[in-house]
């Protein structure tokens, strides 16, 4: 009873499970797949910490049912970078600018970035502020996230690269 | 903060959700992008024992104009909204409503059918579609097709004209042709994203003389649903939109808003947050009026 088969596609691997249908994508990827990359936060759709790529769109992971991702493409922080052991270019200039401290908001503001520069390649102060303004960072470490986006997309920071 | 547990139903089409809807009941619920219901069933506050999803439903995705309307299907992303460009230039309040509605990753799942029969109180999609004076329409198993007026379709806070086994499956925007037409859209909230201490809307069409031809506006946000003032909007007509004048008919619309006092704001703020607004949003449609010579 309650219990639904899924197939989703999570950073290029295709998993199938069965889960219970309340299960929402946030826990599917945290506790049947252990990728505790993406966190649970305020668990309705405020804090910005579960943010994940549906078929490459951000979302809240938490206001999603897993079922609800039956056969779509999910991208979390793990998958970020190329390979293992890499980092990706904002992630690097996360490491860099000192952009984290407990590191709990980190996964929802690199997924917030990051589609910020997929649409923005070089954005404004005031762009990745808006950007990041979906997401809450507890320690108030907004300027190093916005010093680091800077200094990932600083068309003549191509040294870093 | 995890949902209670129910069945869950993917919908083929329309008519399979219809059929469920009709033989559940109260049990029952729709779900599309489940950007409110989501956070509702993790706290608890709703608890329905069955869920349709309706996410897939294609025949809810469209968006078809004619010469005197744009309809938009109940299942369209508010982010697809957002960068339609046809609908831009045809209700560019919509856009403008949408800036503030939550944030781009909540948009990208949250649908224009869904803000709306959620009805909260400082939504923005509400205010927008009472001002633009759209249309909704309901469809069940045993009753077919009928069409709400917006202006009789929210009837309190969460609460709306909607039966327990209906679905809304379109939106009908009027559009405004001719000349100098412009509309804006505020609001103040804690954070940018979160829900609106009041917020304001205002489309306008003023004469070759600038004075108004045609005006239509609302505040949200300060009573248990969006509000419009038709019978204040009238009275305007025919005459020029000073900063004087809408600041006196933003204080009159003011006195009417009864709102209720949070941590966040007193009700004489709230009250006084919405005259303000309003008078803002009113002379920046003026201001867009101008810019756009011809509006089609």
């Amino acid at each position: 009873m309650n219990t639904v088969s899924v197939q989703i596609i999570v950073n290029g691997t295709l998993y199938a499970k069965e889960i219970e249908s309340r299960m929402t994508l946030v826990d599917f990827l945290r506790d049947e797949l252990g990728l505790t990359g993406t966190h649970a936060g305020c668990e309705h759709g405020v804090c910005g910490a579960c943010s994940i790529l549906l078929n490459d769109e951000p979302i809240r992971s938490c206001c999603i049912f897993a079922v609800q991702a039956d056969g779509m493409a999910v991208t979390t922080v793990e998958g970020l970078a190329l390979g293992r052991g890499q980092l990706s270019k904002i992630q690097d200039a996360f490491c860099e600018k000192h952009a984290l401290q407990c590191g709990y908001c980190t996964p929802g503001m690199l997924i917030a970035c990051h589609d910020l520069i997929k649409h923005t390649p070089h954005p404004s102060a005031e762009e990745v502020r808006e950007a990041i303004s979906s997401n809450i960072c507890r320690c108030t470490g907004y300027q190093q996230i916005v010093d680091a986006v800077l200094y990932a997309t600083d068309p003549k920071g191509a040294t870093h690269e | 903060m995890k949902a209670a547990a129910f069945d869950y139903v993917r919908a083929d089409n329309l008519e399979h959700a219809l059929g469920i809807l009709d033989e559940a009941g109260s049990e029952a619920k729709l779900i599309a992008g489940g950007q409110s219901l989501v956070p509702m069933m993790a706290m608890r506050f709703a608890r329905p024992s069955l869920l349709v999803d309706i996410n897939r439903l294609e025949e809810l995705k469209k968006i078809s104009q004619d010469e005197h309307t744009v309809r938009v299907g109940a299942c369209v992303r508010q982010r697809d909204i957002e960068f339609n460009y046809s609908l831009c230039q045809t209700a560019p309040l919509l856009k403008k409503a949408l800036s503030w509605v939550g944030h781009s990753q909540t948009r990208n799942r949250g649908t224009i059918g869904g803000s709306l029969v959620y009805a909260d109180p400082s939504a923005e999609l509400p205010l927008a579609s009472l001002v633009l004076g759209a249309s909704m329409h309901l469809q069940s198993d045993a009753a077919g097709l009928r069409e709400v007026e917006a202006a009789d379709f929210f009837l309190g806070p969460m609460f709306t004209a909607i039966a327990e086994t209906e679905c809304l499956v379109a939106i009908d925007l009027p559009i405004w042709h001719g000349q100098h037409i412009g509309s804006a859209f505020t609001e103040v909230s804690m954070r940018r994203g979160d829900f609106a201490m009041a917020s304001a809307a205002c489309q306008l069409q003023t004469n070759d003389d600038g004075s108004l031809r045609r005006i239509s506006f609302g505040v949200g946000g300060v009573n248990s649903t969006p509000t419009v003032f038709p019978q204040i909007a009238q009275k305007m007509i025919d005459k020029p939109l000073t900063p004087e004048f809408a600041k006196e008919v933003a204080a009159e619309v003011a006195k009417e808003c009864d709102p209720g006092s949070d941590t966040h704001a007193s009700s004489r703020f709230r009250r006084s947050l919405a005259g303000t607004l309003l008078a803002r949003v009113m002379l920046e449609a003026l201001e867009d009026s101008m810019l756009n010579g011809v509006s089609k």
